[in-house]
């Protein structure tokens, strides 16, 4: 992917800004070219830079209580890579009670994760459509037009939020996963509450797949155009290539949907990916190393996990895996499809909860693991709902830590998102857009192709109403030459 | 012992002579917030939480160290007394690096429990933001200096009531920490008996045994009184 637009004196550059529905506040560059086509875009993603440096000098134990805070819309998976950061220092293999606990938590996460992105986020756009006026595209919009689907979404979401809560007391909690296992386990009523809620959250998943099937029949064009160009994927997959989300080893496959790459350790991430830092983004730009950057560029989150593996290893989830298989000559590579993806890993998930629900070993309670300080980098990898999460931690002999590294989804999917509202872009505005007139099913849809990769952005309160949008068209001095306001 | 009346927000009270004001109260179940104090060891006075009114006295007195004296009226609750208690806490929050929310001690610590208590919601003066590291060289326990206040419990029972003489305070003004023994890491320590009556002691989250995460650091300060009172009234010798 060439970055050419910015650097063309004669550039123009259509800025959009900030971008509704998102959680957070996100601002997006379309860079024309000459002819006044789009040439390339631009994601900008304003995260917190300061995190890392602040965590230096710190215990290591520590990081599971502070990581979590990094980010309000994925706590529970900073929890458990910081733990298993934790557990790699420690050089341990943490009891099978705690392994299978923290198992069912992030599985309650994806779950309530990917509800929201479904029900709440990208829903209203592709059922109400693209047209539909700002202020009615929302859950709320959802809420009127198809009650019962709104309402069954909520209530898939308060169903993954349920378990997450039963096992670590509050939804946003303290450490509960810990360098070595968890600090309790799961009392028989709270099995029960997870138990008795399942046959609901099948039948709502069930609904929203046959829905979706739908969806994807009137809506080949954005299957076509949203995202769909060829890349990696990467994701943890277990030792025979089964769907992994907390444990396994790395894999990258790529658009033929050969293996190019296996049985990678997330502890040697570094010999396999590499950070290029993006000076106008604050995000880092993570790249496959042996092919170099920006070759490398490699998808993350339930579409590349679907990828990669060769199966779910639960009966439901795997029938519809072997429907989405179908969708590609090789990977699916259209980002539109992440939806589906999603809904796929919400009934894998349930499949799993359902079997854990009558393991007698997650009962267990023996939960954690104690050791010193055995190695002095540790990482841990945890597939978050949005992509693979890695904690590096290096600490000294005692303990407190060097260097902190984290590489996040949002991060890894950065270069796929710049693609996706390129090829967007330039499908909408042809030469000529210099006249400054943007059409708002546009901005829609440059904002449903970043809503694909459901990306983590500070503050999750933009899920409803209507945020200003700012569009501005840059002449290659730099001049405003016209401005769309919206909201 | 001779006796002394004296009233403790208009209330008659009788306490034993050398006793001090805190003691009378707290027998007379009238609570005064403490932070440097600690049953089971002597009082130094240096967190001046404890401050009260006494009638005839114009400067405040800390009641922990202050005697009870015949016909004395003390005076534990009044608007200057909760101004200065809010101003003594918001000066130990702003000397040091506190995050509660990522401590080991949230929930179980003596200083935000005072916080909340006084209705401490901001802290008026300008944070320090002192640099200040974490002693993690111990076998069993560590020490982070951005979250002590200085209270010397730990010196004191580690001094009078272990007897080990480990830890020390060395510096002064804002540079004043706490060290063991001639300012060592404390996994070096000769002197230390690793019997963890310090962590005991501490009422903030200064004081950890390590792998403490968030609100881990959950104290059993009876401890410390049972083996003083113990000690005191010879209650491991047998009679014979
Ligand atoms: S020691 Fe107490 S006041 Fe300080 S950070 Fe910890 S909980 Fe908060
Ligand atoms: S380490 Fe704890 S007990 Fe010792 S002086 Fe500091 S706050 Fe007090
Ligand atoms: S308790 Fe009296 S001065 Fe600290």
């Amino acid at each position: 992917m060439s970055r050419m637009s910015p650097m063309s004196p004669t550039a123009k550059r259509i800025v959009i800004d900030p971008v509704t529905r998102i959680e957070g506040h996100a601002k997006i560059s379309l860079f024309l070219d000459d002819a006044g086509n789009v040439a390339d875009a631009e994601f900008h993603v304003v995260e917190f830079r300061g995190f890392e440096k602040f965590c230096e000098g710190r215990p290591y134990g520590e990081m599971p209580g502070i990581t979590p805070r990094i980010c309000g819309i994925c706590p529970v998976s900073h929890l458990l890579a910081s733990a298993k950061a934790g557990d790699a220092i420690m050089a341990v293999n943490i009891p099978p009670t705690a392994d299978k606990l923290r198992r069912l938590m992030n599985l309650g996460q994806i779950v309530q994760s990917h509800a929201l992105s479904f029900f709440h986020l990208s829903a209203p756009d592709f059922l109400l459509g693209w047209e539909t006026p700002q202020p009615q595209r929302n859950v709320f919009g959802l809420i009127g037009s198809n009650k019962d689907l709104a309402r069954a979404g909520i209530r898939l979401r308060q169903f993954g939020q349920e378990i997450i809560e039963i096992l670590g007391g509050q939804k946003v909690h303290p450490a509960w996963a810990v360098p070595g296992g968890v600090r309790s386990g799961l009392s028989p009523e709270g099995r029960e509450r997870i138990r008795l809620w399942l046959p609901e959250a099948y039948a709502t998943t069930e609904a929203a797949l046959a829905l979706w099937k739908k969806t994807m029949e009137t809506h080949q064009r954005e299957v076509q155009i949203f995202g769909n160009f060829p890349s990696l994927f990467m994701g943890l997959v277990a030792e025979d290539g089964t769907w992994e989300h907390h444990g396994g080893k790395l894999r990258f496959t790529d658009s033929s949907g050969s293996i190019i790459a296996d049985q990678l350790d997330p502890q040697k991430y570094y010999e396999v990916i590499g950070e290029s830092v993006q000076t106008s983004s604050y995000l880092k730009s993570p790249y496959y190393l042996p092919m170099g950057f920006p070759a490398g560029i490699y998808r993350v989150g339930p579409l590349a996990r679907l990828n990669v593996c060769e199966r779910m290893g639960v009966p439901k989830a795997d029938a519809e895996l072997k429907l989405f298989k179908k969708l590609g000559r090789g990977a699916v590579t259209s980002s539109f499809l992440y939806h589906y993806a999603r809904l796929i890993e919400i009934m894998a998930s349930l499949e799993y909860i359902e079997r854990y629900m009558s393991d007698s070993e997650i009962m267990g309670d023996y939960l954690r693991a104690d050791a010193g300080i055995n190695n002095l980098r540790g990482v841990g990898a945890s597939e978050a709902p949005r992509g693979t999460l890695f904690h590096d931690y290096t600490v000294d002999r005692n303990g407190l830590l060097k260097k902190v590294n984290l590489i996040v989804a949002t991060g890894q999917n950065n270069l796929a998102m710049n693609q996706t509202v390129a090829q967007i872009a330039r499908h909408y505005i042809k030469s000529g857009a210099g006249n400054g007139t943007i059409p708002e099913p546009l901005l829609n849809r440059v904002e449903h192709g970043i809503r694909c990769y459901d990306p983590c952005l500070s503050c999750s309160t933009h899920a409803v109403g209507q945020m200003p949008m700012h569009v501005q068209l840059i002449a290659p001095d730099g001049s405003v030459v016209s401005e769309v306001t919206r909201g | 012992m001779a006796a002394k009346t004296l009233t403790i927000d208009g209330k008659p009270i009788t306490a034993e002579e050398g006793a001090t004001v805190l003691q009378a109260a707290d027998e007379a179940g009238i609570k005064i917030p403490t932070l440097c104090h600690l049953d089971g060891v002597y009082d130094v006075g240096a967190c001046r939480l404890c401050l009260v009114e006494v009638t005839g006295v114009a400067k405040l007195l800390p009641a922990c160290t202050t005697r009870v004296a015949e016909g004395m009226e003390v005076k534990t609750d009044s608007e200057r007394l909760r101004k200065y208690r809010r101003i003594t806490l918001e000066l130990l929050f702003a000397e040091r690096n506190h995050v509660c929310a990522v401590c080991v001690a949230n929930g179980h610590c003596e200083l935000q429990t005072l916080a909340y208590s006084q209705g401490m919601d901001h802290v008026r003066y300008e944070y320090l933001f002192p640099k200040w590291g974490v002693d993690t060289t111990h076998r069993l326990f560590g020490m982070d200096h951005n979250r002590c206040v200085l209270c010397t419990r730990c010196v004191r029972v580690c001094w009078h009531v272990e007897g080990a003489g480990t830890k020390n305070v060395a510096g002064r003004g804002t540079r004043s920490h706490i060290i063991t023994d001639l300012a060592m890491p404390w996994g070096e320590s000769d002197s230390c008996t690793q019997c963890g009556k310090c962590v005991q002691a501490c009422p903030t989250g200064a004081l950890f045994h390590k792998g403490s995460t968030t609100g881990e650091m959950e104290r059993d300060r009876g401890k410390l009184e049972f083996i003083v009172t113990a000690r005191e009234k010879k209650q491991w010798v047998t009679a014979d």
